[in-house]
């Protein structure tokens, strides 16, 4: 009895190798962030980094969905700017009009992620090609909705979710987990969720054994329009504007692969936690950040990050030296 | 069963039209349903100056394209191309602040630095076996932080050499535009390429199934790594003549093209899992995405309106022909 606990134990850890891992890399670059950080480890520096890191959680979470499938979708960033320059016209006014513009902000989302599903699985396209071309789509809709930045939230809501609980706790972080267990908990406990995870594994295989494979990865790409538009909201709540910027929201398309990546979510789908891409996303956006601390002109941002991304993309090669057989390259 | 039912139509039809690829047809039936939309809009839309214009101005997508049709014929894709793009367009710029020998070295230089991309883009996909989307947008960020870094994120002040300008905009034969004469070369050596050489044909054995191809002793690796060097080169290309073109280079000259060459390819029925496709189809996908932007552009559509039209099409373009086959 006592060996099969044990046994329990060490699967539990070698599933959760991959989230640990970015927990600790986020853990290491935040110590060395705040304790260089001219204001040292104080609520503000705290709710700062929190804000803008739960932005690109949201978004790394909606890819995770998507990449767990063995797919990727390449639209998020879009998404999350139709959701953003949706939600500078909708969340405003009286409580009522604003949760009403919530919920379409939100309806929105999951109808772009639907969208996607809907062309890649019943379409049956490759989801590179699609998801390009929806993210061009959705990036003209944005535009339409905002030809220039502007726009207004409801600023009472905006201050409580982007500022402090009880003066310490950032507000933005308890919406994250909140979301984490209203959404991600569920789905990968789900029927649905295990159907996602298994077409990612071995399409063919979930095909045969009968696994709801469709409706499992339809749900993962609904879900990922979800929350990439809880993360275009929040950068309404965050910047009280809408801006249809395609660069922006390339670069959150970007970074989301580069969280993903960081936070042990396998690209071949399968394999790994949104836990874990949450941990990827803080843990990539403070090692951007880092650069702040030190003092380095911000042009090199760019230029750093991209590195960081071509590393963390190139670790995945160190599995090359547990190849036995030449054949297994060709997966 | 619909393979019969077009074999037996087929079978009374001329050779020639009997071995071309359905898709490929498609593609050219909406360029001609899309000159007829136009004419309808326009008069001056058949006339030939327009026509010559809009084969110019294909033709730098059309550079583009071939190289993204070799990645994509390995079954892979090439998502470096916006900054491929805009370093070849910057690099040859820059080259040519340095005095005669940058002058005349600028084109060469800015290919170069284009290649430079491919390769690493070819060590991450063959040597290092990370999937191809995910290193080609890593090093295209790269790629963007290094030129960030370069011109201080401003465009670049130099301007492009009157040799590249030439190459863009000359005429050597009277009539036909030099970047249309430039296309057809690159054009041609890539069908000789992909038909005649043993190259070629890997590149096809690859896309079908890269562990047959290597087990029939081709060298995979070095295959795939030339093709994603010769792709760097070619989007390069594509930005020096841009640049030509426009007299200077531009920070995000590159992303209006990622999109369109790879819709051109793959609306020119090659397919997007690799091993399929013939270069005809990549040349009446490239006519068909450059005369679909044109009208968009003669009806003054807003960017918004046009990056719908746009996606929506190649959706649609691409259920109509470009569907994977059911799993059973």
């Amino acid at each position: 009895m006592k060996d099969w606990r044990v046994k329990d134990w060490r699967y539990w850890l070698a599933e959760q190798r991959g989230t640990l891992l970015a927990f600790g890399i986020f853990i290491v670059m935040f110590v060395i962030y705040t304790s260089n950080h001219p204001a040292g480890f104080t609520a503000n520096v705290v709710q700062t980094a929190s804000n803008k890191g739960v932005l690109l959680a949201f978004v790394a979470m909606a890819q995770t969905l998507v990449v767990i499938t063995a797919g990727i979708d390449l639209s998020v960033g879009m998404i999350f700017t139709l959701t953003n320059c949706l939600a500078s016209w909708l969340v405003i006014g009286t409580g009522i009009e604003t949760a009403f513009g919530v919920i379409a902000v939100l309806g929105t989302g999951l109808l772009c992620g639907a969208i996607n599903g809907a062309i890649v699985i019943y379409g049956r396209l490759q989801p590179i090609v699609t998801t390009i071309a929806t993210g061009a789509v959705y990036f003209g809709i944005a535009l339409l909705l905002r030809p220039f930045p502007g726009g207004s939230v409801n600023e009472d809501l905006a201050d409580a979710l982007t500022g402090r609980l009880f003066g310490v706790v950032p507000a933005s972080l308890v919406v994250l987990l909140a979301v984490v267990l209203v959404v991600w908990v569920p789905f990968s406990r789900s029927v649905l969720g295990r159907a996602a995870y298994a077409a990612g594994s071995s399409e063919m295989a979930a095909y045969m054994s009968g696994v709801p494979i469709r409706r499992g990865k339809f749900a993962a790409y609904a879900l990922a329009g979800l929350l990439a538009a809880i993360g275009g909201l929040f950068l309404t709540f965050f910047t009280y504007t809408g801006d249809a910027a395609y660069a922006s929201g390339n670069a959150y398309t970007l970074f989301s692969i580069a969280a993903v990546v960081l936070g042990g979510v396998s690209l071949f789908g399968g394999k790994g936690s949104a836990i874990g891409a949450i941990f990827g996303a803080l843990a990539f956006r403070t090692i951007g950040d880092l650069l702040f601390v030190f003092d380095f002109d911000p042009l090199w941002q760019p230029l750093f990050q991209g590195v960081i991304l071509l590393i963390a993309v190139s670790l995945g090669a160190f599995a090359l030296f547990r190849v036995r057989n030449r054949l297994e390259w060709f997966l | 069963m619909s393979e019969t039912t077009i074999g037996g139509i087929a079978n009374r039809m001329p050779k020639f039209i009997r071995r071309a690829d359905p898709a490929v047809l498609t593609a050219f039936a909406c360029i001609v349903l899309l000159l007829f939309l136009g004419s309808l809009y326009s008069r001056s839309f058949l006339s030939p100056e327009y026509l010559l214009q809009q084969l110019k101005v294909a033709s730098f997508l059309g550079v583009i394209a071939t190289g993204m049709m070799l990645v994509i014929l390995l079954g892979q894709i090439d998502l470096s191309v916006p900054w491929s793009v805009a370093v070849g367009a910057m690099m040859a710029c820059a080259a040519a602040a340095y005095g005669p020998l940058g002058v005349a070295l600028a084109i060469p230089f800015g290919i170069f630095c284009g290649v430079l991309i491919g390769i690493v883009n070819g060590i991450g996909v063959a040597y290092l076996r990370i999937p191809s989307m995910i290193i080609t947008l890593a090093t295209n960020a790269v790629a963007q932080g290094l030129m960030v870094v370069y011109t201080g994120g401003f465009s670049p002040q130099d301007s492009a050499t009157v040799a590249m300008r030439y190459v863009a905009t000359g005429f050597t034969i009277p009539g036909v535009p030099n970047a249309v004469v430039i296309w057809a070369l690159i054009g041609a050596a890539m069908v000789f390429v992909l038909t005649r050489t043993s190259f070629g044909r890997s590149v096809y054995g690859i896309g079908n199934r890269e562990r047959a191809a290597y087990l029939s002793g081709i060298d995979t690796r070095r295959v795939v790594m030339i093709a994603f060097a010769v792709s760097g080169g070619l989007s390069a290309f594509g930005g020096v003549l841009l640049a030509g073109y426009a007299s200077k280079a531009a920070q995000s000259m590159g992303d209006a093209y990622l999109l369109p060459s790879i819709a051109a390819v793959v609306l020119g029925g090659t397919s997007i899992l690799g091993g399929r496709g013939s270069y005809l189809g990549t040349v009446a996908g490239v006519i068909l995405i450059t005369l679909l932007q044109s009208i968009l552009s003669v009806m003054q559509m807003p960017e918004a309106g046009r990056q719908i039209i746009y996606g929506v099409v190649i959706v649609a373009m691409l259920l109509l022909y470009g569907r994977a086959p059911a799993s059973r």
